[in-house]
């Protein structure tokens, strides 16, 4: 089981998300509507948010579990997060940002160059992540995320800040990421073309 | 322009004071600056008030505070004195604390609005790349409010260049302990005919200052080279 989630976590006064999943490899999408609470079910996984109550099982390991009362902290997660915005770190170079995470890669993976190869993003490496297009911006943050050797990958709406003919060509790097790396992924969207073309399973949230 | 030998050793007193004040001060401000943007906790009008005070109460009350507490009778000065051997009474050190404590004000704000200004979401995506926190501080945090902290340290030292209300109440007028720049203007212009001395001694006190701001704008703009804003 790559996804067990059980989660519940109060937002507001009168809203609240609640959500099962439990998902095989490949990717897996969370599909809804915007405002649904679908970044936040990813912030949950990162542990960039604390739910409620349930548990977070990922890849077999046990990242949170309120019952239990395991909380692991977001740097020991390995759950490596792309933004909608690339939130890529202005004050470093595309080598930099690659590299930011790798310390605490274990094991053989890909150097950086191999991913830079990997991703068509070796000319970019010495550029300032300001001067790059929203599409370059988002090959360097899925590179930055994989290269901190990550036991899974969590993508928030990574082509939706992206003109039409970039979405199409991330798009396919995420097809390739999903069939050449065993990782799986987590994905969120509202749009329901790109979730029947990447998802192996759709979760729909409402 | 020619100084005479007591003028220079005005002109390097007056930067070792200011140098040690803003060196002292620094990690103080930036303690309270980071308390005071990130912090919550109850008190935190009271501190932010506690920290603005030597901006708008008038100098002599700050002197004469520091009087109390870290003169040689004083509950902090006669422990310094007693424990350490340390006397800032009377003394450049003194000097120092004096301009330290009237720099903080500007030193805190503008470090507290550099921090404010970093884009915590960075810091989140520092942390699911496995950075702990004290790596994300160093890497993220300190690195993005870098502007903001030169710029602090800086006009506190034109802020310490300039002091002498305080410093006069606390520590007087000695030549070569505590005869800073505006100190020994002040002296200057009580003594009939001693206008050469007096404005030499001013127009270093405007290089000084000029100088502080021109680096400072240069300082932030080689920390801004190349990055700009936050991504988006």
């Amino acid at each position: 089981m790559s996804f067990d989630i059980d989660v519940r976590r109060r937002m507001g006064p009168d809203s609240e998300i609640a959500l099962r999943v439990a998902a095989g490899p490949g990717l897996t999408a969370l599909f809804g509507r915007s405002g649904v609470g679908k970044t936040s079910v990813l912030a949950m996984v990162a542990g960039l948010l604390r739910p409620d109550a349930g548990h977070i099982r990922v890849a077999g390991e046990t990242l949170f579990d309120a019952a239990r009362r395991v909380d692991i902290r977001t740097a020991h997660r390995a759950t490596a997060l792309v933004f909608q915005d690339a939130r890529l770190f202005p004050h470093y170079r595309v080598r930099g940002n690659l590299r930011y995470g790798m310390r605490r890669a274990r094991g053989p993976g890909m150097s950086l160059d191999e991913m830079a190869a990997f991703l068509g993003i070796d000319h970019l490496l010495d550029r300032w992540p300001r001067t790059l297009s929203g599409g370059e911006a988002q090959r360097v943050a899925i590179g930055r995320a994989l290269l901190s050797a990550p036991r899974v990958l969590l993508m928030d709406e990574p082509l939706a800040a992206l003109d039409m003919p970039r979405r199409g060509e991330v798009m396919g790097l995420i097809e390739r990421v999903r069939d050449e790396f065993a990782l799986p992924i987590l994905y969120v969207s509202h749009d329901r073309s790109e979730v029947d073309r990447l998802a192996g399973t759709v979760v729909e949230m409402e | 322009m020619i100084l005479s030998p007591d003028e220079w050793q005005i002109v390097r007193l007056s930067l070792r004071v200011s140098g040690v004040a803003v060196g002292l001060t620094l990690p103080v401000a930036f303690g309270l600056a980071y308390l005071l943007a990130r912090g919550k906790f109850p008190g935190r009008i009271l501190i932010d008030a506690l920290v603005h005070l030597p901006l708008v109460l008038p100098p002599v009350v700050t002197g004469w505070l520091l009087l109390i507490g870290f003169g040689l009778r004083g509950p902090i000065g006669s422990r310094l004195h007693d424990w350490l051997g340390l006397t800032l009474i009377f003394r450049w050190t003194g000097a120092a604390l004096a301009a330290g404590i009237m720099a903080l004000p500007l030193m805190v704000r503008a470090i507290r609005l550099s921090i404010e200004a970093v884009d915590r979401r960075l810091e989140g995506a520092a942390r699911t790349l496995g950075a702990s926190g004290w790596r994300v501080f160093w890497t993220i945090t300190v690195p993005l409010a870098l502007p903001g902290i030169l710029a602090g340290v800086v006009l506190g030292f034109a802020r310490s260049i300039g002091e002498f209300g305080a410093t006069i109440t606390f520590v007087s007028n000695i030549p070569g302990e505590t005869e800073t720049l505006p100190i020994a203007i002040y002296a200057a212009l009580q003594v009939p005919g001693s206008d050469g001395a007096v404005t030499r001694l001013a127009l270093i006190s405007v290089l000084l200052s000029l100088g502080a701001l021109v680096i400072s704008e240069l300082l932030s703009r080689r920390a801004g080279a190349g990055r700009g804003g936050h991504v988006l």
